[in-house]
């Protein structure tokens, strides 16, 4: 009775979020996986005219062996791998640079953290003119400023390009996610002791065996959480692919994109299935991550 | 959450004084990080330039060869036809976004103070699992949700994404909240508790009152997130009854021959709010960041 008493009140009062939790996160998870293994492909059975039948584990099997869906992943695989390279590296250099105290610092983090603001949306309408596909004569945006500064050379068809076309597309991504990246890493910094470093110095470490054994294992943790969370992002990438390119692109085409043109086409069951494939790639990342975090809380 | 253990509402941490063996090679040092600093600022900065020039910039203006130029004849046009063609849905979106992140701020104090404050066994699982919505890619949901929604008889537009946003807003307001709260010294807690205040009574009495930092970070946070949102915007809502990064879209993509100068117009007017929460409420739109939350 006692405990009931305890737990009530406090459940009483979570309990709208955790019904709401309940039914738009977990049970439409177990709706959507109860959809993506039925034949419901035509939009007589989507709006419930016809009757699906469940046929299992078939459309992930035929969508994992098509050419297009294989390209989605791989073009997924490609934005990620570049977005997140560039977004730590630049987000480090800012940090590294912004780490010490010095004049105007406020001035420098509020300008690298603006693009946080803008939605991808808006940012996509300057990108697609800067990443502009035409070269020479025709050149505009980006290809024509390297015209301009006598870097012909670099000029080349950004997101038109059939296999790297995609690459191009994680070139705003970092613009935009950058800052994030220092922010998390300045407080890194910040949250070192002086007396670390002090001790380090007094024991003649020179300025790279500092930054190697003692900065970087302190930072580590920061780095993975900016990996996972951008990481994450990067996975379920959709509004920037939308404003730059459009959806039916071969060449930037990822399985967010997919599952947006099948839903389109009627194709229910595909898309649900697209829509559980991205949930299990993003769940293998951070079901272990909330775990480790988690963890490492209570032990504190 | 080691992100979350970051989060200092205040969102400065006092910064360590400044060390260096000599005095010349500080200066060199000084030297090349202003350097870079001032390269970082320029790179951010192009879009900026490209995005003002080109919205000022009359129609026969734009040909490729004067393209990073400043505009010939300064002209308002553009900004004009933009105000015209998103004016209706930056309303919208103003009705979408200010009552559902009021809402989902007020569900998020709620949890973070049982979560933090007033817990009980298994609170940290109930957590878990709440933050889980978080991460979540909405495409995983997106056709069950399509068919909820529609069989809820909520029109779609502003009140489906209304309710969306308060939705999926839950997991990262909850987050922030209870971040904030377990700041809040026990003793506080207790002492209503011996004073024999109730649940209620103590949120409202002891917790409500000092939660003002923490409430206009998740403000802020759900504000510029539901402004910016086109995801749940494409799937539940059309130009006739969308919120403004639709029309954007609609507006930068719509038509076979582009007008970048009209949409370049628009995408400032449609980052005019965000940009303008950022600038004056930059210190507590950080302190949301840092709370390990994301866009999108």
């Amino acid at each position: 009775m006692k405990g009931i008493r305890r737990v009530g009140p406090p459940l009483l009062l979570l309990a709208p979020s955790i019904i709401l939790m309940a039914v738009f996160v977990y049970g439409l998870i177990a709706a959507n996986f109860a959809t993506s293994i039925t034949d419901n492909h035509t939009a007589a059975q989507a709006t419930g005219q016809k009757p699906s039948v469940v046929v299992w584990f078939d459309n992930y099997v035929e969508l994992l062996k098509t050419d297009d869906f294989q390209h989605s992943l791989w073009n997924l695989i490609l934005f990620t791998v570049v977005f997140l390279a560039g977004a730590m590296i630049m987000g480090f250099i800012w940090a590294w640079i912004l780490e010490r105290p010095s004049k105007g610092e406020g001035i420098f983090r509020s300008i690298y953290l603006f693009p946080m603001a803008v939605s991808f949306v808006a940012s996509g309408v300057v990108w697609r003119w800067l990443l502009n596909s035409n070269v020479d004569d025709k050149a505009s945006g980006l290809n024509r400023l390297f015209q301009i500064v006598g870097l012909d050379w670099l000029q080349n068809p950004w997101w038109n390009h059939i296999t790297f076309g995609i690459a191009a597309i994680a070139i705003p991504a970092i613009w935009q996610l950058s800052g994030y990246v220092m922010a998390l890493f300045l407080a890194g910094f910040r949250g070192i002791p002086d007396e670390l470093r002090e001790a380090a110095r007094m024991d003649g470490a020179t300025e790279w065996q500092l930054y190697r054994h003692v900065l970087f294992p302190q930072l580590a943790p920061i780095a993975l959480s900016a990996l996972v969370i951008i990481g994450h992002m990067s996975l379920k990438s959709f509004d920037l692919i939308m404003s730059i390119s459009t959806a039916a692109n071969y060449q930037t085409k990822v399985p967010a994109i997919d599952m947006f043109l099948l839903k389109n086409s009627w194709d229910y069951a595909n898309s649900a299935a697209v829509g559980t494939v991205l949930l299990v790639i993003v769940a293998v990342i951070i079901i272990p991550y909330l775990w480790w975090t988690n963890r490492k809380e209570d032990s504190r | 959450m080691s992100t979350t253990a970051l989060i200092t509402t205040e969102g400065a941490v006092p910064a360590p004084a400044p060390v260096g063996n000599g005095r010349a090679g500080r200066v060199t040092w000084r030297t090349i990080r202003y350097a870079l600093a001032i390269i970082g600022v320029i790179v951010v900065l192009i879009p900026v330039y490209v995005l003002l020039i080109t919205s000022f910039k009359a129609p026969g203006d734009a040909s490729p060869t004067r393209a990073w130029a400043l505009p010939e004849n300064w002209t308002l046009d553009n900004w004009k036809g933009a105000w015209s063609a998103l004016w209706p849905s930056m309303l919208r979106s103003f009705e979408i976004v200010i009552p559902s992140a009021i809402i989902s701020s007020v569900l998020g104090s709620l949890n973070g103070f049982v979560l933090s404050r007033w817990s009980f066994r298994g609170a940290n699982i109930v957590f878990a699992c709440i933050l889980f919505g978080m991460f979540i890619p909405y495409q995983a949901v997106m056709i069950p949700l399509s068919q909820l929604v529609t069989n809820m008889h909520i029109p779609n537009g502003v009140p489906s994404l209304i309710l969306l946003h308060v939705v999926f807003g839950i997991p990262i307001t909850t987050l922030i909240m209870r971040n904030y709260y377990v700041t809040v010294p026990h003793e506080l807690v207790e002492a209503a508790r011996v004073d024999g205040a109730g649940m209620l009574r103590t949120y409202w009495s002891v917790i409500l009152p000092i939660s003002i930092p923490s409430f206009v970070v998740v403000l802020i946070w759900q504000f510029t997130n539901a402004w910016n949102d086109f995801l749940f915007a494409v799937f539940f809502s059309s130009s006739a009854n969308g919120p403004v990064t639709l029309a954007l879209n609609n507006l930068a993509n719509g038509s076979v021959l582009q007008d970048y100068g009209v949409s370049m117009a628009g995408a400032l007017l449609a980052s005019f709010p965000p940009l303008l929460v950022y600038i004056i409420l930059g210190k507590y739109f950080v302190g949301g960041l840092m709370s390990g939350s994301v866009k999108g």
